[in-house]
């Protein structure tokens, strides 16, 4: 008897357990459904759920026929969207260990550049800024984070490369900060060009374009070096505070806001005034859903386009009220449907501005002349100013 | 009378009421759950996979790498591939777990004796060492020799020079090394020469030993051999087989000799001093598994305490020993991925660097797990064949 219960209980516990695997599908990529009515004109473009089917050609041995098979995308058109708005809040990756871009402060909040264009993010799908869970990602694991949902957003200093574009299955939206590699020394070690680093060690985060493009360019000059390299961006500086480097290579952005952020002596140290590499970095979404792609892309647009007009947290409601331009009146949502077009209610824009600022507030709040993270805006200034900031037009 | 009834063998009773049928059936049914779960969970990733348009296949390997890694004991750069990383990777890892094994193993056994040694202070020490690192995680130990002790050594400029000479420094451990001149294949032929002779003199010694029953110490008759040769071959080579590199201090920086870097030593260090205290724990086992008589009687005999313990004590406990030392040291290898936290570029530190730079997640968790699955498997193979030799042979 006792060994009939036995075989008896194993077998409950097993069902149990494929039972309980069965019932919790991922929630992000549920099967694309079809629908049979052609999308009409009135409806909001929200509600029209379509079904992406990618033809890949995979080249057969030889002998054999070409086979083509049909993969389905996932997350489909408009899943994300639905998703987040269910779910109450966004949840974003970002890097949280660095200083004006996002970190947590003292009082357990997040704060940085990256750490706002989240919450302007927040804002235009829910009109509320605080609608955020932010989340912190190592290096290693953002890409995968991001591609199993976990994420809906990767807000994190990641530089946008072709293969990160194609093979992860991400696609990266607009660039929000110019960036370009450069290397950090001590002052006193007398290194002012890459060849006096010949023979020497450098520090470098591990998983990142820095660590590639750092052997790329040490290969094409011919210089010998030790990479030294380190799990997350504390262990890194630690270690090269501590002189276990003579270097220490990263975003110059991350080696500035490093700098004054995290090494004990700061006015110890210097970036070299070399540039390595270009570092475009910016939000990075998921194959698949192109609505989410054209939310996340326009949203950074809109603080770009609300700067190039002068519109600011502080004069966004009198703009609204009496502005007579009708780019500053579509983009507020007063005139046109741009909000309803992208799958967010039509004053999305108002409440990036309003709620968090436009991307000249975000940037002097963050990375600012007054800030302990300083960075000159460089390349990062409108076309006007002569940086590459330019925001396609809102129409 | 016959035992073994065939299943539908009892007249009467029917086949599923059959205490024997009813074990198979429910063999059966477990195998085909667990087939069943494992086919499940396998498809869900797959179609997780595909759906976000990543295939799964080795193809990636050969590409190129395109990053450095800072210690290699084969020809690496960053136009290897990622097959070669890896390799770089495994052999980091066994570097570091053999090296780490051996030295484990004679500070583990020295410490098991200690514990049981009459003297009281020495007996204290040995208990406080034991104790005091079983019971703190190997981690925290890591990050303490790394950040508090091996990076806390002063700049190359200060190196504590120890006789040898051995530099100590922040930038790494040097010691001086052999560097094989253009004599050393030739001499390695000798060394193999001499080997055969020595082989040939230990079973000559002990077939003499057979057959007239007296017993010259085969072994060190053997190795006197054996020393002799490569002495003398050493000499009457033309120029000495390795040239004595000495480390020096070239400016910032050493030169010469062999150098381990801060993130080698402190895992090596980390590793051996907390594995020696498991393997002390077992080698104390072991001992005290020998009966008191057994002691005793070989004192009587008139066995000094050494030849206690190598004659009677040590054959005995080693069939008690080699079991759970074989569990420390696949624990020691597997522990070594912990290096992932300071920096040296094991296995598991450079595979983090691949998943992130090829974005295969998948297949390179699947290649490190059989990497650190054959080196277990090897290790246990070993130690059990080890096992069968030195356990009781009973006549």
């Amino acid at each position: 008897m006792s060994q009939k219960r036995l075989i008896l209980s194993v077998v409950l516990i097993f069902a149990t357990l494929v039972v309980a695997a069965c019932g919790s599908p991922q929630a992000t990529t549920p099967a694309p459904q079809e629908t049979e009515a052609p999308p009409e004109e009135e409806s909001p473009p929200q509600e029209v759920v379509k079904t992406v089917i990618v033809t890949v050609e995979v080249p057969a041995p030889a002998g054999t026929p070409q086979v083509q098979i049909e993969v389905a995308q996932a997350p489909g058109f408009g899943e994300t969207l639905a998703v987040v708005q269910e779910r109450g809040n966004l949840i974003c990756g970002v890097n949280g260990q660095l200083p004006g871009f996002s970190f947590l402060d003292s009082e357990g909040n997040y704060s940085g550049f990256d750490a706002d264009f989240c919450r302007a993010l927040a804002a235009a799908i829910f009109g509320d800024e605080s609608k955020v869970e932010f989340r912190n990602t190592t290096t290693q694991e953002r890409f995968t984070v991001l591609q199993t949902g976990e994420i809906d957003v990767l807000m994190r200093n990641t530089t946008w490369t072709l293969v990160r574009d194609t093979e992860l299955g991400l696609n990266f939206t607009a660039t929000t900060f110019y960036d370009g590699q450069g290397i950090m020394v001590p002052v006193d070690s007398g290194i002012t060009t890459l060849a006096d680093l010949e023979g020497g060690t450098i520090c470098v985060q591990k998983g990142t374009t820095t660590e590639l493009n750092l052997a790329d360019v040490m290969a094409t000059e011919g210089i010998n070096y030790t990479p030294a390299v380190f799990e997350d961006v504390n262990a890194t500086y630690g270690a090269y505070a501590e002189g276990r480097c003579d270097a220490a290579t990263s975003d110059k952005s991350q080696l500035s806001s490093v700098a004054k952020g995290l090494l004990p002596d700061p006015e110890n140290h210097v970036i070299l005034d070399i540039t390595l590499s270009k570092e475009p970095l910016g939000p990075v979404v998921r194959h698949g859903d192109d609505q989410w792609f054209d939310i996340v892309k326009w949203v950074i647009f809109a603080t770009i386009a609300a700067e190039e007009y002068g519109v600011s947290s502080a004069n966004v409601d009198d703009m609204l009220a009496t502005s007579e331009n009708p780019e500053i009146r579509r983009l507020l949502g007063a005139e046109g449907e741009l909000g309803l077009k992208l799958g967010l209610a039509n004053e999305w824009a108002y409440n990036v501005i309003k709620l968090v600022g436009n991307y000249a507030e975000i940037y002097a709040r963050n990375l600012g002349e007054d800030t302990p993270t300083y960075i000159p805006r460089g390349l990062n200034s409108l076309y006007t100013d002569g940086g590459v900031l330019y925001s396609p037009p809102f129409r | 009378m016959n035992k073994s009834l065939p299943l539908r063998g009892i007249q009467g009773v029917q086949f599923w009421r059959d205490e024997r049928f009813q074990r198979l059936l429910g063999q059966l049914i477990f195998l085909a759950l667990l087939a069943v779960l494992l086919g499940y969970l396998g498809r869900n990733m797959l179609a997780n996979l595909s759906q976000q348009g990543l295939g799964l296949g080795f193809d990636f390997l050969p590409l190129t790498a395109g990053f450095d890694i800072g210690e290699h004991l084969i020809p690496y750069s960053r136009s290897s591939s990622f097959l070669r990383a890896l390799m770089v990777g495994l052999l980091n890892t066994t570097q570091v777990a053999g090296l780490g094994i051996f030295l484990a193993t004679i500070l583990g056994v020295i410490l098991g004796v200690a514990r049981l040694s009459t003297n009281f202070l020495v007996q204290q020490i040995a208990r406080l060492y034991i104790e005091f690192l079983r019971n703190i995680p190997l981690l925290v130990l890591l990050y303490f020799l790394f950040s508090g002790v091996f990076i806390k050594l002063p700049r190359v400029k200060e190196a504590i020079i120890l006789p040898g000479p051995v530099l100590l420094t922040n930038r790494g451990v040097a010691f001086p090394w052999g560097i094989p001149t253009e004599t050393f294949s030739l001499y390695l032929r000798i060394l193999g020469v001499a080997a055969l002779l020595a082989i040939a003199i230990y079973a000559g010694l002990l077939w003499y030993t057979h057959c007239t029953g007296r017993g010259p110490l085969a072994w060190l008759w053997s190795f006197l051999a054996f020393l002799v040769i490569a002495a003398l071959g050493w000499i009457t080579l033309p120029n000495p087989p390795l040239a004595w590199e000495i480390p020096s201090l070239q400016g910032l920086r050493i030169s010469g000799g062999r150098q381990f870097s801060p993130e080698f030593m402190a895992l090596l260090s980390g590793l051996v001093i907390y594995t020696s205290a498991f393997i002390a724990d077992v080698v104390r086992a072991g001992i005290q598994a020998v009966s008191r008589g057994q002691v005793e009687a070989a004192k009587s005999l008139g066995l000094t305490t050494i030849q206690t313990l190598r004659l009677v004590v040590f054959p005995q406990a080693l069939r008690v020993i080699v079991p759970p030392l074989t569990s420390q040291y696949l624990n020691l290898t597997k522990n070594s991925s912990l290096a992932v936290a300071i920096g040296y570029p094991e296995l598991f530190h450079v595979s983090g660097t691949i998943l992130n730079q090829s974005g295969r997640a998948v297949e390179v968790i699947t290649l490190v797990m059989a990497f650190y699955l054959s080196i277990s498997l090897l290790t246990s193979a070993f130690m059990n064949w080890y096992n069968r030799r030195v356990r009781l042979v009973e006549r």
